[in-house]
């Protein structure tokens, strides 16, 4: 197993600029997910550190060794396809044991690992059959097992979730976790789905435009993310964001979604603004499940109307309107009102989120 | 209300005659000039049609195409010469299928796979060859041909058909390769294996359908090409069917429908054969498109 380390990569399609002077470092044993949507570089990324694309700058390591000028058959690194990338003419046997041929490893061997393999992802049944005899789940396992069978340095998986239903893509994202934990391997992962990122990941590496807006834990991404892009991106329903202007003085406010409500700004906030603000405008975040609902008014409580009620069986989602703007609040299931309810909002003040309308980088 | 079997049982009667009438259509030549050869000059330039049904079959058309039977001197050669010239074109034809499929494989699959600059541009260029008519390049070709000795030789021929059916193959097969995904290749790679090994190990298997198309059409175009064959090929001992053919057309005594019939049924075997065992490819090679990865 190995750390996977990426300096100062650039990566170029003629004008277009893929990925954009980008720093990572991968721990060994680590799940690492790039997350970002479609066309922000993760999968240019990928296929870097694969060797399927060459970077016009930066470096690539795996472990101690510089891997930019080594073909990908010679990298020791696994992949797993969006499309599997299943061999039509091969047996999923013969698919398996594809990589290990490549290796001269002998025959008896082979099958013992293919063997071995299959019984782990629970295929065994299925090694005469040819691709398009395998459902896509089979498909799937296929896959893994072509990957898993020549224990790799490193695992890379591009989007290997996304063509399942999506009972099957729950199921196979707690079986790829575990199997990556008793594999004990080195994995980047990339989706553009948060569910997927925050479940399996051990650390999140949120991208766009070819750049790293965030790398951290689950737990830091979604609950303190450093940019606006990022709070937006993770958790779902996406974080409630205001346009928000603060006041200084002796009493320092937040006026919030023009004029819609004001808070008292703490000094520590304060503080905090006037160190990394660039200017007055600020985009206020508050994610629904950190929103109290009351139907009675109260200290602090935010007077607004029940714009729309989804109950999701195990939380209800309520579109709250505040002035001019919609604000999204998760609360229990015995939690109901009718459309146009008056309802007060309470929000949780450890949960607010400030980003700077300029850089869009997080204050609070 | 619709009953729906009689609808189907219906619709079913009127593609069956439809798919009838086009049989009849299409293959109607191929039958009557199988059964003309098989037919005495007397029976063949009947003009009562029941002899087109009521005749003897006898083989003394093959007879004399073959060389086992004597006939009147003819133009070139005598008809007997046809077994000479049917070996003429399938060395020219089947050289020329493998040399321009196999090039034009290659080209179009870096015309596939690689970033290329003014790649769209070298694909152009490469079909306009295709867009002027052989008249009009064929004296150049002639005298090019006859001053580095490849006139009235296999290998100039040869070297002239790869050429024509060189872009048919660039274009067909960056088609297929197109089709083929990628990835199968990248998983090769990171399976191991060098993109050498990978074009042949994975990509190549699957191109064999689009392959056995092409070469379809290739030989097709070789087997039946006149003009270039009639220039550059005259002499007898180099020249290739079509023109032997045409040659013999006309002879001391008139038309030589027989012995032309035979020749053609004779010509067309080879086609139909080679065909008939690629079939299983072509009929996914042709349908690629819509085959569900």
């Amino acid at each position: 197993m190995a750390t996977v380390t990426v300096e100062k990569m650039t990566k170029r399609f003629g004008d277009v600029v893929a990925v954009r002077d980008l720093d990572l470092h991968v721990e060994d044993r680590e799940f690492m997910v790039f997350l970002g949507p479609s066309g922000c570089g993760k999968t240019t990324t990928l296929r870097s550190i694969a060797g399927l694309e060459k970077p016009e700058a930066g470096t690539i390591r795996i472990g101690d060794r510089v891997v930019n000028n080594l073909s990908p058959a010679v990298r020791d690194i696994a992949m797993v396809f969006q499309f599997y990338a299943l061999y039509p003419h091969k047996t999923a046997f013969e698919n398996i044991a594809f990589p290990l041929q490549a290796r001269n490893v002998p025959k008896d061997e082979i099958r013992r690992r293919v063997i071995e393999v299959a019984r782990v992802l629970h295929i065994e049944h299925l090694l005469e059959r040819r691709p398009r005899q395998l459902s896509g789940g089979e498909q799937q396992r296929v896959a893994l097992g072509r990957a898993m069978v020549r224990r790799p340095q490193v695992f890379l998986m591009d989007e290997p979730l996304t063509n399942l239903d999506a009972k099957l893509r729950a199921e196979m994202r707690a079986e790829l976790k575990r199997l990556q934990k008793d594999l004990n391997a080195t994995t980047i992962y990339v989706t553009h789905d948060q569910v997927e990122a925050m479940s399996m990941g051990d650390r999140i590496a949120v991208m766009k435009l070819g750049q790293i807006e965030q790398v951290g834990t689950p737990d830091e991404v979604y609950n303190h993310p450093s940019t606006l892009f990022v709070a937006g991106f993770v958790g779902s329903p996406a974080m409630n964001f205001l346009p928000a202007e603060y006041v200084d003085g002796a009493n320092p406010t937040l006026h919030v979604g023009g004029g819609a409500f004001s808070l008292d700004v703490r000094p520590e906030w304060a503080q905090a603004i006037r160190q990394k603000a660039t200017g007055n405008t600020f985009t206020f975040g508050i994610r629904s499940e950190d929103i109290a609902l009351y139907t009675e008014p109260g200290p602090d409580r935010i007077p607004s109307e029940v714009y729309v009620m989804e109950p999701l069986g195990d939380v209800n989602l309520f579109d709250l309107k505040v002035g001019e703007h919609i604000i999204k609040a998760k609360t229990l299931p015995n939690f109901r009102l009718r459309i146009g309810d008056s309802v007060w909002m309470k929000l949780d003040p450890d949960k607010l989120h400030l980003f700077d309308m300029q850089t869009e980088r997080a204050i609070l | 209300m619709y009953d729906s079997t009689t609808t189907r049982v219906v619709r079913g009667v009127l593609i069956g005659i439809g798919i009838a009438a086009a049989l009849i259509f299409f293959l109607f030549p191929i039958y009557w000039i199988v059964l003309a050869s098989f037919k005495t000059k007397l029976e063949v330039s009947s003009p009562t049609p029941l002899h087109l049904f009521q005749f003897t079959p006898n083989l003394d058309n093959y007879a004399v195409v073959l060389g086992l039977k004597k006939q009147g001197p003819m133009a070139a050669g005598s008809p007997g010469d046809f077994m000479g010239r049917l070996v003429n074109s399938i060395i020219i034809a089947g050289a020329s299928t493998f040399l321009s499929v196999l090039f034009g494989t290659l080209t179009a699959y870096a015309m596939a796979r690689f970033r290329i600059p003014g790649k769209s541009d070298i694909l152009f260029y490469i079909l306009s060859s295709r867009m002027l008519p052989p008249v009009v390049i064929i004296i150049p070709i002639f005298i090019m041909f006859t001053a580095l000795g490849l006139a009235q030789s296999y290998v100039g021929l040869t070297i002239m058909y790869t050429v024509i059916n060189i872009p048919f193959v660039v274009w067909m097969m960056k088609g297929f390769f197109d089709e083929i995904p990628h990835e199968y290749e990248d998983a090769a790679m990171l399976d191991g294996y060098p993109r050498v090994q990978a074009f042949f190990k994975v990509t190549l298997p699957n191109a064999w359908p689009g392959i056995a198309a092409t070469a379809v059409f290739c030989v097709i175009v070789a087997w039946n090409e006149y003009v270039f064959a009639f220039i550059l090929n005259s002499k007898a001992a180099v020249s290739t069917v079509p023109t032997f053919i045409a040659a013999n057309f006309q002879g001391t005594a008139g038309i030589n429908w027989g012995p032309i019939a035979a020749m053609a049924t004779l010509f067309v075997l080879p086609v139909f054969i080679f065909t008939f065992l690629v079939r299983n490819h072509l009929l996914r090679g042709v349908t690629f498109g819509a085959v569900r990865r």
